[in-house]
Formats: structure tokens, C-alpha cells, sequence
């Protein structure tokens, strides 16, 4: 049960604190929703090429590294754990547990920026940035390879765009809770954080099989 | 103010089946606006405010009526749909086998014809009546539309990919031909006449080599006088000689590559195990980029003609290759 | 204040002059200060969109195009198209009439997120102002579709900019749909159920969940247009190994559903009037909620009517065209309930009414017209010819701009406190009217004839219809500058209107026009149906005195 805490102050356009949190949740399912439709368009864009050039898909798959991206995906798998935890003591007004928890789900999606970084460096060395010195072999797979690439980096790009943004506003609250703002005394904040999280790894899980497990 | 047109020219069978489809439209069109248009006026008036029309039995909803004035504009849409669909998988289809070969080249902001005994146009187009054309079209950079009214013919002609469509033009004359999509800033002057001939004033004119003239013409567009006029297949023959394209596709399936011969129209098994039809797309496809559809039991091996080859080349090279018949000495076995 | 001459001596308060300074009103959180300072933009980007269209109309008088150049032509009506479908359509009702109508109509005290509201307004500016920002910088060509490989790699104009700008303005409607949707879903007053709600709300969430669902796609879809533009990256360009006819799918998943967020919240604000001057309940409420729903559903799988001439598959096209003969079945379904709703009413000829008689005709015809061009066969024929265009502005405009002209004068007294004058206010109408056929009705002709959609230039047997059209557009000027005109003079000289002028049902009408700052001075109770004009019937006619001798049902 959610424990006894000092309630948050209910706005003016609202009856009472359930609806205002009731209204809070369906107000972030909602944008959730056009978010899916925001990277479902770019899904749809690559699912449409890849299933016209499956094979040189395949070809500049192999320029990804699969362990890394694995790794990735345990890292973020992870941090949707720690955020669910996070969310699990906020609920009982555990400020200590909550803050740990919400820390160490910042330091792994740190983490994630900082190997995809890692990733993004050697393609950008091994001139796979799709442009001028777009350099690919065998020379005729150049035009479709890159053609992935491009939307290697858009798709990841928006998603890690989607992870900084997590960072920051993970931060903002990291500290507001720290110094016990009344604006974070009830779960409401980190509720709506944590589901915007969680979304964030759900696209992770699909980019993953999609850019790094392309089948011959 | 030159005269004025309220209705086009109706020069090909196809644009007789649409008119027909056109003005039963049309009457469905005028029929509700006239029946909601007098409802509500009528209503309107006898219901006025301080009226002293009857108001008794007014109701809130009636299922039937829901249902009904549901299944008025259903059916008559499935009808129309039935109807109209009909005619357009039979104008976008394949089209006879005795059609005329065209082909078309769009590019900013003119459009480029060619016959298939190598007579080249510019904006212009000359056909015979009574004689089914088809269009196979490209566009050489952004997507333009050929279309042309009095044939109520219209098809988008992309870059990059081949696009057909055919009608059988019927009444001599002389007919705008637009392009419909826009296309930059000279859009509205991608423009041109289509001449439909009578079928003995056709093959003057093609015997000419596209001298002779009937009718005025457009300034700038006309037949590329003095341009030797070998026909697209002899231009095409030329260049697969010239490509060595032979090199690998000989008169029978090689070990490095398919013949050619008789595989227009032919379906092919790929690599992957799909069937494609070789149609005019599948081989210039297969031209510019070998590696998208590899044919089963063969290598990826054929480099990119991609960059090499003008869409014009294309064009000669495709048409070769379609007329390359299946040697008669050569036994029909089916893969 | 304006109010003030209502009862001498005492300032009644409300959301207009709870504060003066030019800060009070960029700062509010008020949803009915936002949908005032929305009807100030809408109404600027109105103005120049019109501007443009008397400039493309001008132009076409005569057929050599001697006005412009084809470039500043091109220039034109791109622009024309811009700035009206994303800068005056799709926020004009939703974003005035609905931000001021959405909360007082289920009886809250705001939109659920009131700043959320705010940032949609200067979004929708930020994006405004980019996209004039590229207008005065050398424009943009493209037309309002962007198709690509012309917009990615051929156009020399500000493509990049004016996409930002559009950009921008989805996320302003983003945030006003997802506004909409938990206000109506969470806060409506106690005894208010789904189907006690008026139309309008129905209309409302119908678009809302269209712009959630549909403009994030058209927001990345042009995003990677300018990512290809600038960075050269290969999407949609064959030349660079993508699919200009993908970019083309993925436009009109939006676009198409675009024209229904355009449309539905006109058809909202037609069962408003309707049912008022009626006297009536809006004839088969339930069916003309649910053909809302039907609509936002059946529009998202109809996109590939714009596309029957690419090249798609055929069978690709008969399903598109089979779904779009379905789609006119709610919107017929609509057309029938309102026209059987003013069978045996007592009809009162008031200029919103007025506008909602427009409405129904030229809808009809719209709507109509829509069928040739959902038949595979004769859309070969008009695909992208003028019959495109006149069908589309007798939904735009004989839709769209009716219905907000007729919910602008309907709601004018509880947004100001002051009404129109009625009988300017009904030329108007008539000429709108008349201009609006004028002008549109001939280019259904030249379409046929097969007049090409964004030519400069045109063949001169043809004058004579394009003389008309032009003739009918300045009328049709005419006709939009007097609203302008009356509005402002009555916001000092019209008469004080009283909480509801028009004896109207609905919350709307039960608080002091204009309301005061948090709508109701305690949260009302909804204990009746939806238009329960018949429980008024007595006492309004009592009090307005007209001595209707009408039998009573």
C-alpha cells in the first residue's frame, strides 16, 4: 500500500489528487503513444527497405558490432529494473532506496551513451558515415549499404537522443529529491519517469534483432 | 478570350468507358445535392420558428432510417468501386499483343518519345488510330505524370523505376499532352500535342522518318530532324556488343550468367526462391543493379552498369534484350 | 472593460479582465485566453494566407502568365497551401473554438494541463514564424506535399526551414490533442457520461486521437527530408538508393487523416448550431457520435487514394478505393441525421445558422465530388487536375471555414459578452456563400477538361472559367473581411448578450458570458440528456416572447 506521505498539491483544474494523478498517467500513456508512432514511421521506412535488399542488408549488418550491442542491451535492460525499483520504493516514500536506485539507473544509461559512442566512433573511422566519404565494399553494394546506414543512424540516433533526454531529466529529479523539493513528495514524478523509461528500452529491445541480427 | 471549352475531346476508348462512369457520377452527384438542398430548405421554411406546421410525432432516432440512408451511399459506392475498378486494372494491365511500343523519357521540364523504329520527339507524339499504344515511362530526375486528357490517360513517370500504361486512341486529331505532377518551376510548360493520325497518314509519316507533318507545330518541339535514326533494338545491339554484355550471356544459359534469349515475359526463379516475371522494370533492374534479384544458381558476380548508362541507353539496351526470341533449334524445357 | 456597462457601478469579473498587462496574456495558463490569443494568430496567417490565394487568382485571369514568374508563381501557392492547411485549418477550430469550448463544456476548470496548452501556442508561433521566416527569405516551391526527389535534391528554395517550421506546428497539436483527450476522458462533471457529452466533444476526441496517432509520422517523415536534404543521406531519392513513392506512403498516412482533423471538428460545431436553432436534439445522436469514431478509424486506411496513378499495385488500389467508399458512408450517415434533425424543429434563421445551411449543401457537393476521385478509373482522369483542387476546397472551406465562421458567431456572445450584428453578419454569409461557388464550382469544369493542378501557365480555351473563378475569389475576399470588420466593432458597440443569448443547452451556456476566470463558481451537475431542448422549450419561448403556436409532440 502506498504509504502515508505529504500529498502533492493539487492544481486548480482539478477535483481531487486521484484525478490529477489519474489525469498525470493517461496525459503520459497519450504521448507515449505518438512516440510510438514517431519511431514507428522510421520502423515502417526500414522494415519496407530491408525487405527490398535483404541480402546487402545483411553485407552491412556485419559492420556492427554484435557484442556491443549486446551489451548494450543488458545495460538497458538492467536500468529498466533499477527504474522499476526506483518506482517500487518511491511508491513506499523510501527517499534513500529511491535515490540509489535512481543513481545507478543514471550510471547505466550513461553507460549505453557511452559504448554506443564507442560504436559510433568506429564506424565514423572506418567511414561508414553515410556522405561524401561514405566508403563501402564491395563497391556495388555501396548505394543500399548506405542506405542502412543512414537509417542505422537515424533510428539509433532519435533513440539515444530519447536516452539523454532520460539522463537529464533523471538528473533534474536525482536532485530535487535530494534537496526534497515539493514538487517530487509523492511517486507521481518518478511514475511518469519510469514509464517513459521503460518505453525508451522497449525501442532498444526492437532496434536491437532489427539492425544487429539481420539473418542471410 | 479564344473560345471556350466545357467539355474535352473523347479520343480513345478507354476515355469512352471513363465518361461513361463520369456523368453517372455526376447525376448521383447532382441528385443529393438537390435532395438535401430542397430538404433543408424546405424544412427550413416550414418549420420556421412560429410556424404553425404540425410538429407532432417529431422523433429523436429511428433505426431505420439510420440503417437505410446507410445503405443508400454503400451500395452505390460498391457499385461505382465494382465499375471503376474494373476499368482501371484493364488500363493500368498489360495491354494487347499488337500493341505500339512507346517509350518515354521525362526529365525537367521536356518530355522525350521514342518509336520503336528510332524516330525520336520532343513534346511531341505521333500515333496512328484504331491502334492500341502502350508507354513504357522514366523519368531521368524528379516524378513527372503523363497525361493526357483526351485519352483520360494519366500515369506518374518515376525516376528510377519504369511505370506503363495503354490506351487505343480513336479519333484523329491533335491533343494537349501535360505533365500532372509538379515538377519545378517549368511545370506548367512540360507540355506538349499528342497527333493521333489515320492509320495511311501514320505510315507516311513514319516511311518519312517523321518528316511529314500534318498540322502546326509547337516552336522548340518536334522530331529530332537529321539524327540517324537507327531503330532502339539496333541501338540496343549495338550496345550490348559494345558492353560486352555477350561476354557472359550467351545464346544459351552460361556458366557465368542467363541467356537472354527468350526471357522477356519469362519467369524467373531467384536465389532466394522467389519468382519474378522479366518484365521491362526486372531488366533494367537487372542492368543497373545485378545484385538485387540474382538468379538461382548463378553468383553475384555481374558488376553495376549504375552511373554508366543514361536512361536513354537503358531504354536501347531493355528493348534489345526484349526482342532476343528463344533460338527456334533450341528444344522448350521448362526449368 | 466592455463588461463593465453591464451593471453600473460593479465590475463583474472574468477571464477577459483578469489582467490587462501584455504579460498576463503571454503568460496565461487560462485554455480561454490561449484560444483568444490562437484566434489573433489564426486569423494574421488567415489574412496572408488569402492574400496569396487572391495572388494565384490574379495570376490566372490570364493564361500566358504575365503577372509573375513561374518561380515566384510556384512560390505562391505552395505558400497559399502552407500556411492554410498547417497554420489556419488544422488549429482553427480545435485550437479556438475547442480550447475555449472543450473544458466549459464537460464542466472543468481547465484543460488538464494547462501549461502544456501554453507551450502549444508558442510552439504553433515558433513554427509560424519560421515558416514566414522562409517565406520572406526566398519562399519554398515545392508545394505543400513535398514530394521528394524535388524537395530533397532539386529545389533550390527554403525546404529545410519551412519543414522545420511545419515540424514545429505538429508538436503544437500534439500537445493540444493529448490535452484534449485526458480532459475528456478524466475530467468531465459528475453525471457527465460519454453519451450526455455534446457532438463537439465527440468531434474533439475523434481529432484528438487522429493528431496523436497520425502526426508524429508526417513529423519524422518530413524530418528525414531534411535529413536528406542536408546531410545527402539516401531515403527517399532513387539517385541515392531510396523510394520516393515510400515518402509518398508514409505523407499521406498523415495527411489524409490531416483532412478528417480538419473536417470533424466543423462537423462538431454543425451539431451544435443545428440542434439549437432547431429546437431539437440532434437526430440519431449516438449514430452521428459513432460515425466521428468510424471516421478517425476508416480515414487512417485510406491513404493510397492519393496514389492511384504511381505506379502502386493494382490490387494496392482496390483496396484503397474500396476503404474510401466506406469512409463517405459515416459522413453521409452525418449529413442525413442533421438535415433530419431540422425536420419539424422550429428553425431560427440566425447567421451561425445560416453558415450551417451552407455547410450542408456544400459539404454534399464535397463529399460527392470525393467519390470520383475514390473510383479508380475516373481519378486517372482527375488525379491532380483542377477537380482535385475544387473538391477539396468545397471540403476545406465549404466545410472547415463554415463550420468555424458558424461556431465563431455561435460561441462570439460567451467568448466576448457582446453579440454581432445579426444583420451584417447574414450578408456576410450569403456572400461567402456565393463568392465560395463562384470561385470553386467552375474549377470542377476546368478539371475535367483536364486543367493540371500548379500550372502557371494554361491553354487559353480555358480563360473564360479561370475569369469566373477569379471573379468569384474577390468576392469571396469580400465576403472574409467583413466578419473582421463587425466582430471588432461589436466588441465595444454589440449588445450585452447575458449568460446565454441563444437559449442553448449544454454547460457552455449556464456561466456568465464571458466566464469567469475558472469557469464555474462550483462544479456543475449534469442531471439531463444532451440537447434536451424540449425540457427549455416553454420557458424560452415565454421569455424570448416570439408566441409560437406550435403544437407540442
Amino acid at each position: 500500500m502506498v504509504q502515508e506521505q505529504a500529498q502533492q498539491k493539487v492544481s486548480i483544474q482539478f477535483e481531487d489528487i486521484a484525478q490529477q494523478n489519474e489525469s498525470y498517467i493517461v496525459g503520459m500513456w497519450t504521448f507515449l503513444v505518438t512516440e510510438i508512432m514517431f519511431f514507428g514511421g522510421l520502423f515502417a521506412t526500414y522494415l519496407v527497405y530491408r525487405v527490398a535488399n535483404q541480402q546487402t542488408f545483411w553485407e552491412a549488418h556485419r559492420h556492427l558490432s554484435i557484442p556491443l550491442g549486446f551489451f548494450n542491451t543488458c545495460v538497458l535492460l538492467t536500468s529498466s529494473l533499477t527504474m522499476a525499483l526506483t518506482v517500487h520504493y518511491s511508491q513506499r516514500g523510501l527517499r534513500k532506496q529511491q535515490l540509489l536506485w535512481l543513481l545507478v539507473t543514471i550510471a547505466l544509461a550513461c553507460t549505453f551513451l557511452v559504448v554506443k559512442g564507442f560504436e559510433y566512433h568506429h564506424k565514423f573511422v572506418e567511414g561508414l558515415i553515410p556522405g561524401a566519404n561514405f566508403r563501402f565494399e564491395p563497391a556495388e553494394h555501396m548505394r543500399v549499404a548506405q542506405l542502412f546506414f543512414s537509417l542505422y543512424f537515424a533510428m539509433t540516433g532519435l533513440h539515444a537522443l530519447h536516452v539523454v533526454i532520460g539522463v537529464l531529466v533523471m538528473t533534474i529529479l536525482t536532485v530535487l529529491i535530494a534537496i526534497k523539493h515539493p514538487s517530487v513528495q509523492d511517486f507521481i514524478p518518478i511514475e511518469l519517469t519510469g514509464l517513459y523509461w521503460h518505453f525508451v528500452d522497449i525501442v532498444w529491445i526492437f532496434l536491437f534483432p532489427l539492425l544487429y541480427l539481420i539473418p542471410r | 478570350m479564344k473560345g471556350v471549352a466545357l467539355l474535352p475531346d473523347t479520343a480513345s476508348t478507354f476515355a469512352q468507358q471513363v465518361d461513361l462512369l463520369f456523368w453517372f457520377l455526376t447525376a448521383v452527384t447532382v441528385f443529393f445535392t438537390l435532395l438535401i438542398a430542397a430538404l433543408v430548405l424546405y424544412f427550413a421554411y416550414r418549420y420556421r420558428r412560429g410556424s404553425t406546421a404540425s410538429r407532432a410525432g417529431a422523433k429523436e432516432t429511428d433505426l431505420r432510417l439510420e440503417i437505410g440512408w446507410s445503405m443508400i451511399p454503400l451500395t452505390i459506392g460498391l457499385i461505382v468501386f465494382v465499375w471503376a475498378a474494373k476499368l482501371y486494372a484493364d488500363a493500368y494491365g498489360p495491354p494487347p499483343d499488337n500493341a505500339l511500343e512507346i517509350f518515354v523519357i521525362g526529365k525537367q521540364w521536356m518530355w522525350h518519345l521514342q518509336h520503336p523504329n528510332g524516330i525520336r520527339e520532343n513534346n511531341e507524339l505521333h500515333i496512328p488510330a484504331g491502334r492500341p499504344v502502350k508507354l513504357t515511362m522514366i523519368s531521368q530526375d524528379v516524378i513527372h505524370s503523363f497525361f493526357v486528357p483526351a485519352f483520360r490517360i494519366k500515369r506518374d513517370v518515376l525516376p528510377g523505376k519504369y511505370n506503363t500504361v495503354w490506351f487505343t486512341p480513336t479519333k484523329p486529331g491533335k491533343y494537349h499532352l501535360f505533365c500532372a505532377e509538379y515538377c519545378g518551376t517549368q511545370h506548367s510548360r512540360m507540355i506538349g500535342w499528342v497527333y493521333v493520325m489515320e492509320p495511311a497518314e501514320y505510315e507516311k509519316w513514319l516511311a518519312s522518318g517523321g518528316e511529314a507533318r500534318p498540322g502546326a507545330l509547337a516552336s522548340g518541339a518536334g522530331t529530332m530532324a537529321g539524327v540517324p535514326t537507327a531503330s532502339l533494338v539496333q541501338a540496343g545491339e549495338q550496345l550490348y556488343k559494345q558492353l560486352r554484355c555477350n561476354a557472359c550471356h550467351g545464346a544459351a544459359d552460361g556458366q557465368r550468367g542467363p541467356s537472354h534469349y527468350g526471357l522477356f515475359g519469362k519467369k524467373v526463379k531467384l536465389r532466394d526462391g522467389t519468382v519474378v516475371v522479366a518484365d521491362e522494370a526486372y531488366i533494367r533492374e537487372s542492368i543497373l543493379r545485378p545484385l538485387a534479384k540474382v538468379v538461382d544458381g548463378y553468383e553475384p558476380i555481374m558488376p553495376s552498369y549504375e552511373g554508366l548508362l543514361d536512361e536513354e541507353r537503358t531504354l536501347q539496351l531493355v528493348a534489345y534484350i526484349k526482342s532476343l526470341k528463344k533460338p527456334l533449334q533450341t528444344a522448350e524445357v521448362k526449368p | 472593460m466592455s463588461v463593465a456597462v453591464a451593471k453600473p457601478g460593479e465590475v463583474k469579473h472574468n477571464y477577459l479582465n483578469a489582467g490587462d498587462t501584455v504579460l498576463s496574456w503571454l503568460l496565461t495558463t487560462d485554455h480561454k485566453r490561449i484560444a483568444v490569443l490562437y484566434l489573433v494568430s489564426v486569423t494574421l496567417f488567415f489574412a496572408v494566407g488569402g492574400l496569396l490565394a487572391l495572388l494565384i487568382r490574379l495570376e490566372l485571369l490570364t493564361p500566358q502568365g504575365d503577372l509573375m514568374t513561374s518561380e515566384n508563381y510556384n512560390r505562391v501557392f505552395t505558400m497559399h497551401g502552407v500556411v492554410m492547411i498547417f497554420l489556419f485549418l488544422i488549429p482553427a477550430i480545435p485550437a479556438v473554438l475547442g480550447n475555449f469550448l472543450v473544458p466549459l463544456m464537460v464542466g472543468a476548470r481547465d484543460l488538464a494541463f494547462p501549461r502544456l496548452n501554453l507551450a502549444s501556442w508558442y510552439v504553433y508561433m515558433a513554427g509560424g514564424l519560421i515558416a514566414t521566416w522562409a517565406m520572406v527569405n526566398g519562399g519554398v516551391d515545392t508545394g505543400w506535399t513535398f514530394y521528394p526527389p524535388y524537395s530533397s535534391s532539386y529545389s533550390t528554395s527554403q525546404v529545410t526551414l519551412t519543414i522545420i517550421g511545419a515540424f514545429l506546428i505538429g508538436f503544437s497539436s500534439i500537445f493540444t490533442g493529448i490535452n484534449f483527450i485526458v480532459t475528456i476522458h478524466k475530467m468531465r462533471a459528475p453525471g457527465l457520461t460519454w453519451f450526455r457529452l455534446p457532438l463537439f466533444i465527440w468531434a474533439h476526441y475523434a481529432t484528438s486521437v487522429i493528431i496523436v496517432l497520425g502526426t508524429p509520422v508526417v513529423a519524422i517523415t518530413l524530418l528525414l527530408v531534411a535529413v536528406e536534404r542536408v546531410f545527402r543521406l539516401g531515403i527517399f531519392d532513387p539517385a541515392l538508393g531510396g523510394d520516393p513513392i515510400l515518402f509518398q506512403h508514409l505523407f499521406w498516412f498523415y495527411s489524409h487523416p490531416a483532412v478528417y482533423i480538419m473536417i470533424l471538428p466543423a462537423m462538431g460545431v454543425i451539431s451544435e448550431v443545428v440542434a439549437c436553432f432547431s429546437r431539437k436534439r440532434v437526430f440519431g445522436y449516438h449514430f452521428v457520435a459513432f460515425s466521428s469514431v468510424a471516421i478517425a478509424v476508416i480515414g487512417f486506411l485510406v491513404w493510397g487514394h492519393h496514389m492511384f496513378t504511381t505506379g502502386q499495385s493494382v490490387y494496392a488500389g482496390m483496396v484503397f478505393s474500396l476503404l474510401s467508399f466506406l469512409v463517405a458512408v459515416p459522413s453521409a450517415v452525418k449529413v442525413f441525421n442533421w438535415t433530419a434533425t431540422m425536420y419539424k424543429g422550429h428553425i431560427e434563421f440566425r447567421a451561425p445558422m445560416l453558415y450551417v445551411m451552407g455547410f450542408l449543401g456544400l459539404f454534399v457537393i464535397g463529399g460527392l465530388t470525393g467519390l470520383f476521385l475514390a473510383s479508380l478509373a475516373t481519378d486517372i482522369h482527375l488525379q491532380d487536375t483542377y477537380f482535385v483542387v475544387a473538391h477539396f476546397h468545397y471540403i476545406m472551406v465549404g466545410g472547415t471555414i463554415f463550420g468555424y465562421l458558424a461556431g465563431l458567431h455561435f460561441w462570439w456572445p460567451k467568448m466576448t459578452g457582446r453579440m454581432y450584428p445579426e444583420g451584417i453578419a447574414k450578408l456576410a454569409a450569403l456572400i461567402i456563400f456565393a463568392g465560395f461557388n463562384l470561385t470553386f464550382l467552375p474549377q470542377f469544369v476546368l478539371g475535367y477538361l483536364g486543367m493540371p493542378r500548379r500550372y502557371h501557365w494554361y491553354p487559353e480555351e480555358w480563360q473564360m472559367l479561370h475569369v469566373m473563378s477569379s471573379a468569384g475569389a474577390a468576392l469571396l475576399g469580400i465576403g472574409y473581411i467583413l466578419p473582421i470588420f463587425y466582430l471588432l466593432w461589436s466588441l465595444r458597440n454589440g449588445a450585452i448578450a447575458g449568460p446565454n443569448p441563444w437559449g442553448a443547452t449544454g454547460l457552455e451556456w449556464k456561466t456568465d458570458s464571458p466566464p469567469i476566470t475558472h469557469n464555474f463558481e462550483e462544479t456543475p451537475i449534469v442531471t439531463e440528456e444532451p440537447y434536451a431542448y424540449e425540457n427549455h422549450h416553454h420557458q424560452e419561448e415565454v421569455a424570448s416572447g416570439t408566441g409560437a403556436s406550435a403544437a407540442e409532440g
